[in-house]
């Protein structure tokens, strides 16, 4: 086998890599620039060139070299190569490939096109390892201009009212997403950790006015206010008074989950593949032998096995027995992307 | 549906109060009276019977979905919520119906005696129009869980709004066992004549916990101190030769207490007395648990009724004679109180004796002192007050004694529901018995979210094993459990049952072999 998991992460001996590991390693491909997936402390990193400044902006100075999709390297026979994911800018599936066995490790991935990250890709190959953040069929999600639709409304009858939009996503990859979805006149106002991420992101941030300790209630009055999830119940939030809070993540399609992040209104918009989305993807991969990881894996190979009468094993990864561990760690919008 | 599932959204959507009234207000404005009466009925907790049973609607849902049953499960359990779930998995049009409200709620009472064959076609017939929030409200009205986020009184408030009416009179109105199907919304809230209904009972007028520091509430002189007690507070209604018993959650419990039935020959026509009806023998309160026994049986025997006989302890009168008394002060109400029992005695009817007391000091002996007298505490009311409606601050406090407590440790959790599904938030404690654990109390309330969070991240890293939706634990994590009553039990593995019992806090500085033993438990039952 061409990979195999270890404790470290998924790793590839014959090219001597590990794909995202979460421990120090001397060479480190890296899927796309979330903290959960690139970790600091390796000697050496690959990622694709839209990750480049991201990464940098996040682990600091590291040695690394980036490749473009498609763009094949080769170690030790071992061919290399990147295909968009449609996560998030930069994200890409990893394509192994070394005497005619061919593996996918997808990273995360959204199989639906959100109009800012180049669309997902499905890649042939004998073994996929997949993710499973929303591996269960309570998670399909409405289309994106049903929800865009919804976000803006709310904003401008927010406005009509009087009250300030504060809206949480995740800085890299969320908070593009919801810019490039409004559709408004009223001032933006953008969390200072989001505002630098779309300046290493080279996204145009000239619309937007970036918070600034002397801010002053005037610029809104009223307006959008975008921030991430650590400013949730900080006194931060108090400058905007009154203000009505909307939280965006594919985990809001729970109702519980929507009352427990004591939001005003919860916006379905996921940078992962839905139920449906999973199951597409796998099917277009060809592959016979799914390895699922990161979710609802006991779920989602389960079906896999017995529905789709494939070979599919669950993975164990990093501090996670099964998809309800994992979902109210990522429940909590202040630890990782959804 | 439509009109209604957006009421629905709105109020689960927002948690001012205010703006749950104008929501409210404005659906009853704008909507059909034969749609309103059924609102009303629904938000004031009047829920019709489940008219399938769950097992049908897994299944049936499980077919229109096209999945497995275990991954039906699996998602039920991950969301947390039968109605959601279903909502969720089948598919749905986008479209939203024009199917009144009414002709649901009919429907769903006609349907509950039909073969299943007619159930299933019937339920069909909706799930395969309704839209996504449609169904989702559609599937909690035939689960039997439909709940809003507004309180009885926020109902009567809009309702006041909507229709120019006093909210305390409508709060009137709307007691009692009305039924949406067969009453006119006008004929309910402006019906003037008093026979219309003659086992109308009042709103139940209740304290707070007392928060607040003596020298706020003045003169000791000016306050009427009695017991609280621990039973079943309740109304006696007289009228026509008639009674009815009303519990505070409004169930009509007459059946319940058939030595009451002889109240109808003893007191005056058009009578209502307010207070707790307590399992009562030898001159002594019984325990609760002797009620709770009672209260469970279908047929009451005369064994039953001879073991476990009951009272009312009376402390409140509400009409006399035909004469709303809830706008004469307390110390009014309780002189002609005083004076009826007097008139017309009956070993039933108790009058809750008022405690004596000269100065605020030495009011907390009072308050311990009640637990040996079988109680939970004082009642503290103004004597300038009138009788109010609903949860208020300010004239009538409760001031009861401090929980038993114990400290024990985390054995077992299972994921919560609703608000909490997904996340471990129901769980067993376990208090040590010899070199064992003893399992001994669930609790599922008062850790913060924060807390829960913490500790459902620990449960996930120190699971030993898992049976079904249950986990065991390994036992490190130590609480301090508060209850409010201790019981011997042969039901119970430990045998001992405890009543309300919730989590204090979190012991992070105790360890396991801290914690309180068997022992520790038998001399608090002992004590009681």
């Amino acid at each position: 086998m061409l990979i195999q998991f270890t404790n470290k992460g998924i790793y590839c001996k014959q090219a001597g890599i590990y794909i995202d590991p979460w421990k120090p390693v001397d060479r480190a491909v890296i899927t796309h620039a979330h903290s959960d997936h690139a970790r600091l402390g390796s000697k050496e990193y690959l990622a694709h060139t839209q990750s480049e400044n991201i990464l940098k902006y996040r682990l600091g100075n590291i040695s690394l070299q980036t490749l473009d999709y498609y763009q094949p390297i080769h170690i030790n026979g071992v061919k290399i190569s990147l295909y968009p994911a449609g996560h998030i800018i930069g994200s890409a599936q990893v394509r192994l490939e070394y005497k005619g066995e061919i593996w996918v490790v997808s990273g995360d991935y959204k199989v639906k096109t959100d109009n800012y990250t180049v669309p997902f890709e499905p890649v042939k190959c004998q073994h996929f390892i997949t993710e499973s953040t929303f591996g269960l069929p309570v998670y399909n999600f409405p289309e994106a201009e049903v929800v865009n639709k919804s976000l803006n409304n709310w904003v401008h009858q927010n406005a009509e009212e009087g009250f300030n939009s504060v809206i949480i996503g995740y800085a890299l990859g969320k908070a593009q997403r919801i810019l490039e979805a409004l559709e408004t006149d009223l001032p933006i106002l953008l969390h200072t950790t989001i505002y630098n991420t779309n300046e290493a992101l080279g996204f145009d941030n000239s619309p937007y006015i970036k918070f600034t300790q002397d801010f002053k209630r005037e610029l809104l009055n009223p307006g959008i206010v975008l921030a991430t999830g650590t400013v949730l119940g900080s006194p931060w939030m108090k400058r905007f008074e009154p203000y009505k809070l909307a939280v965006c993540s594919g985990w809001m399609q729970l109702r519980g989950a929507r009352r427990r992040s004591n939001a005003d209104i919860g916006i379905v918009m996921s940078d992962h593949a839905d139920w449906q989305g999973l199951n597409e993807a796998v099917t277009a991969t060809g592959a016979e032998n799914i390895y699922v990881t990161h979710g609802y894996k006991t779920n989602f190979s389960k079906w896999l096995r017995e529905e789709k009468k494939l070979n599919a094993q669950e993975v164990e990864t990093l501090f996670e027995g099964d998809g309800i561990e994992n979902e109210s760690k990522e429940t909590n919008p202040k630890e990782t992307p959804s | 549906m439509k009109a209604f599932t957006s009421l629905y959204s709105q109020l689960d959507q927002t948690t001012k109060t205010n703006a749950k009234i104008n929501i409210m207000a404005d659906y009853f404005l704008h909507t059909y009276e034969t749609d309103s009466i059924w609102a009303i009925a629904l938000l004031t907790g009047r829920r019709p019977k489940r008219p399938i049973r769950t097992a049908d609607l897994k299944l049936w849902a499980t077919e229109l979905a096209q999945i497995p049953f275990w991954l039906f499960e699996e998602s039920y359990s991950v969301t947390g919520d039968l109605a959601e779930t279903i909502s969720l998995l089948i598919p749905t049009s986008n479209n939203s119906t024009v199917i009144p409200l009414n002709k649901v709620m009919t429907e769903i009472l006609e349907i509950v005696n039909k073969t299943e064959e007619k159930k299933k076609e019937w339920l069909f017939s909706y799930w395969n129009v309704l839209s996504k929030d449609e169904l989702f409200v559609f599937n909690k009205l035939i689960t039997g869980s439909f709940r809003v986020g507004a309180s009885q009184q926020l109902v009567y408030k809009a309702l006041s709004k909507a229709y120019k009416l006093d909210d305390k009179l409508i709060a009137h109105k709307l007691m009692g066992s009305w039924l949406p199907q067969s009453s006119g919304l006008k004929e309910l809230l402006f019906n003037t004549d008093k026979s219309f209904d003659d086992s109308k009972p009042y709103p139940f007028y209740l304290a707070y916990q007392l928060d607040v520091p003596f020298t706020e509430l003045g003169d000791v002189n000016e306050w009427q101190i009695e017991r609280k007690y621990d039973g079943i507070r309740g109304q006696i209604v007289v009228r026509n030769k008639q009674i009815f018993i009303w519990s505070r959650g409004e169930d009509l419990m007459t059946e319940k207490f058939p030595e009451f039935n002889l109240l109808k020959n003893i007191l005056p026509d058009a009578t209502v007395i307010d207070g707790e009806i307590l399992p009562f023998k030898d001159n002594k309160i019984m325990s609760f648990a002797e009620m709770q026994k009672r209260i469970g049986r279908k047929n009451l025997n005369s064994k039953i009724l001879k073991d476990a006989p009951l009272c009312m302890m009376c402390y409140d009168l509400l009409e006399l004679n035909g004469e709303d008394q809830r706008s004469i002060t307390m110390q009014e109400r309780r002189k002609k109180l005083e004076e009826l029992l007097e008139e017309f005695p009956s070993a039933i009817l108790k009058l809750s004796p008022l405690q004596t007391c000269d100065v605020w000091e030495n009011l907390d002996t009072l308050r311990v002192l009640s637990k040996s007298q079988g109680c939970e505490g004082l009642m503290l009311k103004h004597k300038e007050s009138i009788y109010e409606t609903g949860r208020r601050r300010g004239k009538w406090w409760k001031w009861k004694v401090d929980p038993f407590t114990v400290d024990a440790v985390l054995i077992y959790a299972q994921s919560g529901h609703g608000r909490r599904a997904n996340l471990f938030t129901d769980y067993t404690f376990a208090i040590r018995d010899g070199e064992t654990l003893m399992p001994f109390a669930k609790a599922y309330s008062g850790l913060t979210d924060k807390e829960l969070i913490e500790v459902d991240a620990w449960i996930k890293r120190n699971t030993i094993e898992k049976f079904g939706p249950v986990r065991s634990v390994k036992a490190e994590l130590v609480f301090e459990i508060a209850f409010e009553g201790i019981n011997a039990s042969p039901r119970h593995k430990s045998g001992i049952a405890v009543r309300f019992p919730r989590i204090l806090r979190w012991r992070k500085d105790k360890k396991k072999d801290e914690i309180n033993t068997k022992d520790d438990l038998l001399q608090l039952l002992n004590a009681v």
